[in-house]
């Protein structure tokens, strides 16, 4: 599912975009040189799944085990702390999970959650408003947070001898947020995160597709049957109230989960952990949540225009949950379909029928269902039904007969390889803290690298084409089909 | 100095008792002095046929990143021929030596690799990134792709028709109009500057073979290029690995490269307006033409940037995002290139306040002219210099700034000296290039939005002179 970033800020001075693989124009890089780091990050999610559903590895056999070492302790207050060493460059991250996302939304409250995510850096009981990114840049800090459906994450990035002042910052609005939370300051980033909406939904091309893929997934009752970023008349309605009802209700220690990585001395840090997160109080538990069945039981269609040149087609299935039976081998049939130029839809569709401009298909896992989407472009000239007849048929062959065993290897080697790419960064979004983190939600073990890795080498040819059958049925399915708007 | 350890475990016992108390949050604690800026060390080598190669060993993660980067851009495209360099980067995965377009992907692909081929303004660059010990069997893919592309015909009109649909797409994109719109109106037809890096469709449609085989001859030579590898390994057992692939790689033609005219800034203030029925937000470009890489004010000129719109915190974000609530973000930058890439201004603002939003972008234009107080001088010279550690921390990280020190001629101190160049910027030099730079009354202003809605109020604001353009005016006929 799609995260919403809080905050958007400054293009670094020399963007080198991503390259795409094997599809320019997906994100269409190329041409923009001037961009807002919320649409890079846009772009970069789009890139992830991308990669993902391309993940990889080979005739040389795979290189050292992936070890992440940490420590973890659990403060009275309920706070679980990971802490993790890695000295290469002078700089800490400190990452805070909390275990409450859209999913946890009341009705006529959508897209509360991220307004919420935007109100944590507006300053807390002993940090005036502004000063928490003021302070944070004077000591060469970063900071950012995101919201998805079952989590909302924050990260600040300091110099290794400004931990504290990190620290200090987080633990504050975690104890003091409320002291100096006021109904304007609410009103000041609900306008923000309405011109959120307007540029990553409204005014992006095909932005509303996503959002109309969620509500015709999920029954009106479940939580992914509404976008994260939520609807424009749930955020006006948004008051000050619920955000003190949310508070209380979400942002206890015990709901939450800190990593600190980088270049620290866990006993040190731990120390001072312990002093700025020692006087945060702590919590009830927030309740149970109780989720809706969801199923497709037959096709269900629906056109929406757009203000596009082309049209698109989504193809979207309910499919396993994260890490449970179906999700891994569901990656790599996202591979065998649409990862690279020798899979089975961009070889037809793009390469040799020349029908299409692209073709994604990708399992966007997540913690209470998760979907999967096939997504293809036909080219001028060329119709949906065109596309869609090919996607169905490559659909019918995986089902009807498994993959060769280079097809599967390829794809697992391509996944054995981002685990290690993964490595590269310790702090911000995707890097070593945020995984350490999101395995420690999700599984409850933070270094889950290897057995994360072990779900796809164990998987065979016959386990993916067997993924296809019970996954991807052609006669229960959701297809949305975007029109370009005809104007006078 | 760390604590003894019987001092410290002495401390974690109490560490419950010490929970109990109160930290006194009446003051942030303070940073202390910042850990010295280690280096990653460059290795400068030669392969037997002269091709120079920097080596940095990184044992963080067992992966190699090996970057071919050749001195010749998009700038270098020949007038009637912009966007040759793109498409001849982009065919060099489309067949090379004995391999098919397929067969590279499939192997690059099966070995858990990346490799790309692009070019930008001033340099073009094959990228490989792999798991380090499947480099020695990535390499001679990369050689090939580097060293031996083929161009067929049939890849040829494959990418021809990929990137005329790409440009169709880019019609739709509000940004992207914006961005293509901006660099027309600064630079016009004439300049390499004012058409985007892809080229046109008229050019896409024109190019051939001998179009892109010329320009991958003057520009893929020895002479003219330099190899990076960062990873996992040492110099010692990777220059064989790099010897055996790019070792005897010989000179084909040269060419004398482009000369870019020189582009002079707007004489007074010009408003371009692009009409995007219905769009809820409006795209808004503002700014001029604004310096060469090689200025000498460089340093100065990222320390007024991220006052006015390079940081968080920076004017205009904290104007049009924290105090207006117009935009979810506005900020500035300059584009520095070997010749005068554009500074700009940029915010998607919600319709309504279109006009709003134009007179608070004018008014940071003009403050950012006065002198700036010193703490927010102070602030914006430590967010740069203090973090600049991190811009070292991954493989791709490192080569991008080999890459950035080789295309620019950056001094051998340059890194070292990073810091200390930003921290002794003053106010007086921040206003000096404010002024020199920003010129707020000589300005392109491009606005991408609902025409209908915004027309009037903009022209109630008389900004300047005001042009209205198709989306045929900015990216040509439909392709």
């Amino acid at each position: 599912m799609t995260p919403t970033n809080g905050r958007a800020s400054a293009t670094p001075l020399f963007h080198h975009a991503p390259k795409p693989r094997h599809n320019p124009t997906f994100c269409f890089v190329s041409l923009a040189f001037v961009v807002l780091k919320s649409t890079v990050m846009k772009c970069a999610a789009a890139l992830v799944l991308v990669a993902l559903a391309y993940p990889a590895a080979a005739q040389t056999p795979a290189a050292r085990a992936i070890q992440l070492p940490y420590s973890e302790f659990t403060l009275p207050n309920g706070l679980r702390v990971i802490l993790h060493e890695d000295h290469s460059v002078p700089m800490v991250t400190v990452n805070m999970w909390y275990h409450v996302g859209s999913a946890r939304e009341k009705e006529k409250r959508t897209g509360f959650a991220h307004l919420f995510e935007h109100l944590m850096f507006m300053g807390s009981g002993h940090v005036k408003p502004g000063e928490f990114d003021e302070w944070l840049e004077a000591a060469g800090g970063d900071n950012n947070g995101s919201t998805e459906n079952d989590r909302t994450n924050y990260w600040i990035n300091v110099p290794s001898t400004s931990l504290e002042l990190a620290l200090f910052l987080e633990s504050d609005r975690m104890g003091y947020l409320l002291d100096t939370m006021t109904p304007k300051t609410v009103d000041a980033q609900r306008d923000v995160v309405k011109n959120e909406r307007r540029q990553s939904v409204e005014n992006r091309p095909y932005g509303t597709a996503e959002v109309v893929i969620g509500e015709m997934l999920y029954p009106a009752a479940h939580p992914y049957h509404w976008p994260v970023i939520g609807y424009m008349d749930d955020l006006t309605a948004a008051s000050y109230d619920d955000v003190v009802g949310f508070f209380k209700k979400y942002y206890a220690p015990s709901n939450a989960s800190l990593v600190v990585a980088g270049d620290l001395q866990p006993a040190d840090a731990r120390k001072v952990i312990e002093k700025w997160f020692g006087d945060v109080k702590a919590g009830p538990a927030p309740e149970p949540m109780t989720i809706p069945g969801a199923s497709l039981t037959g096709v269900q269609k629906k056109t929406i225009t757009d203000r596009v040149q082309l049209p698109r087609v989504y193809l979207a299935w309910l499919t396993p949950r994260h890490f449970e039976p179906g999700d891994a081998a569901l990656d790599i049939v996202a591979d065998v379909l649409a990862g690279g130029k020798n899979s089975r839809l961009y070889k037809r569709l793009v390469y040799d029928m020349q029908i299409a401009q692209d073709v994604n298909a990708f399992q966007a896992s997540a913690q209470l269902s998760s979907s999967f989407q096939i997504v293809a472009t036909p080219r001028p000239g060329h119709t949906v039904a065109d596309v869609q007849k090919v996607i169905d048929e490559e659909i019918q062959k995986l089902q009807r007969e498994a993959p060769s065993a280079h097809e599967l290897e390829r794809a697992v080697n391509q996944i054995e390889s981002s685990f290690y790419n993964r490595m590269e960064r310790v702090g911000g979004f995707g890097g070593v803290a945020d995984q350490l983190n999101a395995y420690f939600t999700y599984t409850g073990d933070p270094d889950w690298f290897n057995e994360d890795l072990a779900r796809y080498r164990a998987l065979s040819p016959n386990d993916v084409s067997a993924a296809a059958v019970q996954f991807l049925p052609l006669g229960a399915r959701v297809e949305l089909t975007v029109e370009p708007e005809k104007r006078p | 100095m760390r604590m003894p350890f019987i001092v410290l475990v002495a401390a974690l016992s109490s560490g419950v008792l010490a929970a109990q108390q109160a930290p006194d949050r009446s003051h942030p604690p303070q940073p202390g002095p910042p850990a010295p800026l280690r280096l990653p060390s460059i290795q400068k080598q030669k392969l037997s046929n002269g091709l120079p190669v920097w080596i940095v060993d990184d044992h963080k993660v067992p992966v190699a990143q090996v970057n071919l980067v050749v001195f010749s851009g998009t700038a270098n495209d020949p007038p009637g021929k912009y966007g040759v360099a793109s498409f001849a980067a982009a065919m060099l995965e489309e067949g090379a030596g004995s391999r098919s377009a397929l067969e590279i992907a499939d192997a690059v692909d099966f070995l858990g690799a990346d490799v790309g081929a692009t070019s930008t303004s001033d340099a073009s660059a094959v990228r490989l990134h792999v798991p380090v010990a499947r480099l020695a069997d990535a390499l001679p893919i990369m050689g090939d792709v580097a060293l031996r592309p083929t161009f067929p015909r049939d890849e040829l009109d494959r990418q021809r028709q990929q990137r005329l649909t790409s440009l169709l797409q880019g019609r739709d994109d509000p940004p992207t109009i914006a961005a293509v719109a901006f660099s027309r109106v600064l630079y016009g037809k004439g300049h390499r500057y004012g058409t985007a890096q892809m080229g046109t469709a008229e050019t896409i449609k024109t190019f051939t073979s001998d179009d892109l085989r010329s320009f991958y001859a003057a520009a893929f030579r020895p002479e003219n290029a330099t190899l990076l590898a960062v990873g996992d390994f040492n110099a010692a057992t990777v220059v064989p690995l790099l010897e055996k692939t790019f070792g005897s790689w010989k000179a084909a033609a040269s060419a004398a490269p482009e000369k870019l005219p020189p582009a002079e800034p707007p004489a007074r203030r010009q408003i371009y307006l692009i009409d995007k029925p219905g769009a809820p937000q409006s795209q808004i470009r503002i700014g001029s033409i604004g310096v060469p890489r090689s200025t000498p004010d460089y340093f100065p000129i990222i320390v007024m940037n991220t006052i006015l719109g390079g940081s968080f915190t920076s004017r205009l974000n904290n104007n049009l995002r924290e105090v207006h609530g117009y935009a979810y973000g506005a900020s500035s930058g300059f584009d520095m290139r070997l010749g005068s890439g554009p500074f700009f201004a940029a915010a998607g603002v919600q319709t309504d306040k279109t006009a709003e939003a134009l007179t608070e972008f004018f008014n940071e234009l003009n403050a950012i002219l006065k002198p700036v107080p010193a703490e927010e001088l102070a602030r914006a010279k430590n967010y740069v210099s203090l973090r600049y550690p991190s811009s070292f921390e991954s493989t791709g990280d490192i080569s991008r700034r080999l890459e950035d020190a080789l295309v620019y001629h950056l001094p051998d101190d340059y890194f070292a000296k990073y810091v200390q160049n930003i921290q002794a910027v003053s106010a007086a030099d921040v206003q000096r290039v404010a002024q020199k730079y920003v010129q707020p009354d000589r300005v392109a202003v491009v606005v991408v939005g609902d025409l209908k809605a915004i027309e009037p109020r903009i022209r109630a604001l008389n900004l300047g002179t005001i042009t209205t353009l198709s989306i045929d005016d900015v990216f040509g006929p439909k392709p």
